[in-house]
């Protein structure tokens, strides 16, 4: 469909259950699911003759770790026949297992192994699930929030042993995150100061 | 008596001229037929999203430059428009311009070297050498305006950094008079040349379908056939304004790509052309002080464009709560941001759409029962750079 109003009725009513939220928003719908419904809604949208969401932009993961449902699983779609984009969300605990989309689109295969490097989520069904941008015998997610930006080792060539060798990060001076939220924080320096002056006398 | 022959695995890289950069591929070979291609890549990954969650919004704009570093400004278009759409903010016509410009120029560049260095992996080397002679001209109108050959830190949200130097929409459109005999040159060349022909004409093939499943965008879907370019579909910047028309491939081999390339780089000419006969005196950057920084002249006497420079250079700007997924049709196929904003002044994530990453993912399906001879010329028209692939 042309038009995005009738899209999301459309969508809704067709899937009713299936679809926990949808909104419109510059000029994209965003629709939210649960993993169990995922594949059906995906099958949905790529057959049905009004929406016919036939190709797979990207796959990717957000990260909350604050949140107990951590990750974001998010899908983006296109639709060449109505020019029309939608992106489908879905949340997960840790250690949860996903469907795999590779059979209903194949070029999902390396989006999936993107992911599962990038932020240890698994796929069922995935064809070959290997690590695919981080070295042979990497460890670790480095997309994870909690992964820190300066990784834990750090590769560099042994003139001793004659080989690459791998050790943990020795930095010269660690990696400053600047906070900006409170830039100003009042003038304790001079209180501080006072306060001594006062304890002398 | 019959022989048992053993299939050959063959190493095809990470240091190899034909695959245009670092790529790993591992072929699993039946005599000189390719059985089963396996792309090892992430040679080249730097973790651009990882620095870009820890970086300002203005900060993150250089990364950007580092992934296709054949066309760098195509892809500060993608985060520009991302940011200024979270942010609504609005773009000068003249910046629009002189984006579309620069993007078509970034869209020439590639092409050029895409398709001479496709010429060279099966046997032609003086496309090469005439192509790059004006890969050189383009990369110095990128470094008069920007400062840099190629990582060029231009596009901003809001605009672009700084106007365009004297002079150099002059020499821009003497440029646009000289390149098209380039063109008919390179094409005497290659376009009825019989040995680039035999290595070309229906090699590596892809249907409509395969286009659609594979998630392929840009050239490798117009070259099946499929009319489809973001500039025309879903217009940015001032691409509606323009006049220009979208080349389409018919056979969907390597030989139908490399002349849609040869197509769009003439439509590229036309359209910065147009802009340029178009484009008119008036401000380069959005107005607005919190987003775009002042100019120097106004630094040296007001005050408050003394604090917004410093606030800018420093915090940066902070973007309200959002997400967003915006594409462009870079040179190689659609380029997306999909941008996470979380109020602060840092992205929350920043996920990259590579084009390449997509069409080389085929590489196993495209490759299969072909000849290993014909690896470079498929590897060659997928149009692969590292940059984005591994990001």
């Amino acid at each position: 469909m042309k038009n995005l109003i009738d899209l999301e009725k459309k969508i809704n009513s067709e899937l009713t259950t299936k679809i926990n939220r949808t909104e419109i928003r510059h000029n994209q719908i965003y629709l939210e699911t649960d993993k169990d419904d995922l594949i059906d809604v995906i099958l949905f949208l790529k057959t049905n003759n009004d929406t016919k969401f036939r190709q797979l932009i990207d796959l990717t993961v957000t990260d909350y770790p604050e949140k107990n449902q951590r990750f974001e699983v998010v899908y983006l779609f296109l639709s060449h026949e109505f020019n029309q984009r939608l992106i489908l969300k879905y949340t997960i605990a840790e250690n949860e297992l996903i469907p795999s989309i590779t059979s209903i689109f194949p070029g999902a295969n390396w989006m999936e192994r993107e992911v599962f490097d990038m932020y240890g989520v698994s796929f069922k069904d995935h064809p070959d699930l290997r690590r695919i941008l981080t070295d042979y015998g990497f460890e670790g997610h480095p997309l994870r929030k909690d992964f820190p930006l300066t990784g834990h080792t750090e590769v560099r060539y042994s003139e001793d042993q004659k080989k690459v060798i791998i050790e943990p990060v020795k930095l010269e001076q660690n990696y400053r995150n600047f906070d900006y939220e409170s830039p100003w924080a009042g003038t304790r320096y001079i209180k501080e100061e006072l306060d001594n002056n006062d304890k002398k006398n | 008596m019959t022989k048992k022959i053993k299939n050959l695995n063959l190493n095809f890289g990470p240091q190899h001229p034909a695959a245009h950069g670092v790529l790993r591929l591992i072929l699993e070979l039946d005599g000189e037929v390719v059985e089963k291609a396996d792309p090892h890549i992430g040679l080249l990954h730097r973790g651009t999203e990882k620095l870009i969650e820890n970086k300002t919004y203005m900060q993150a704009v250089p990364y950007f430059d580092r992934l296709d570093y054949v066309a760098p400004m195509n892809q500060e278009h993608a985060f520009a428009l991302a940011t200024e759409k979270i942010l609504e903010i609005d773009v000068p016509i003249r910046a629009q311009y002189i984006r579309v410009i620069f993007c078509e120029i970034g869209r020439i560049l590639s092409h050029i070297l895409n398709v001479t260095t496709q010429a060279m992996d099966v046997g032609a080397l003086t496309p090469t050498l005439w192509g790059f002679e004006e890969r050189e001209k383009l990369m110095g109108f990128y470094e008069r305006v920007s400062g840099s050959r190629l990582h060029a830190n231009y596009f901003r949200a809001g605009g672009v950094h700084q106007d365009l130097p004297q002079g150099l929409e002059e020499d821009i459109s003497e440029f646009c008079e000289t390149f098209p005999k380039i063109i008919n040159d390179l094409e005497s060349l290659l376009t009825e040349n019989r040995i680039f022909k035999q290595r070309n004409v229906d090699i590596g093939i892809v249907t409509k379908q395969d286009a659609l499943d594979y998630s392929f965008s840009g050239v490798m879907i117009r070259g099946s056939g499929v009319p489809w370019d973001l500039r025309k579909s879903q217009p940015y910047d001032c691409y509606e304004q323009l006049d220009f028309k979208i080349p389409v491939g018919k056979n969907g081999d390597c030989y139908d790509r490399y002349l849609c390339r040869i197509e769009e780089m003439k439509e590229s000419v036309s359209i910065i052309k147009q802009c340029l006969s178009k484009m008119e005196k008036g401000p380069i950057k959005s107005l607005d002080g919190k987003i775009s920084p002042p100019s120097k002249k106004e630094i040296k006497q007001s005050m408050e464009a003394l604090i917004h420079h410093f606030k800018l250079f420093t915090e940066g700007y902070r973007v309200p709560k959002d997400e967003i997924y915006t594409a462009v049709e870079a040179p190689k196929g659609e380029f997306g941001v999909y941008l996470i904003s979380d109020g602060s002044n840092k992205p929350y994530k920043c996920k990259i759409r590579a084009p390449g990453f997509s069409h080389l993912q085929s590489m196993d399906y495209l490759i299969k029962g072909h000849m290993l001879a014909d690896v470079p010329a498929v590897l060659g028209s997928l149009d692969i750079v590292f940059g984005e692939v591994d990001r």
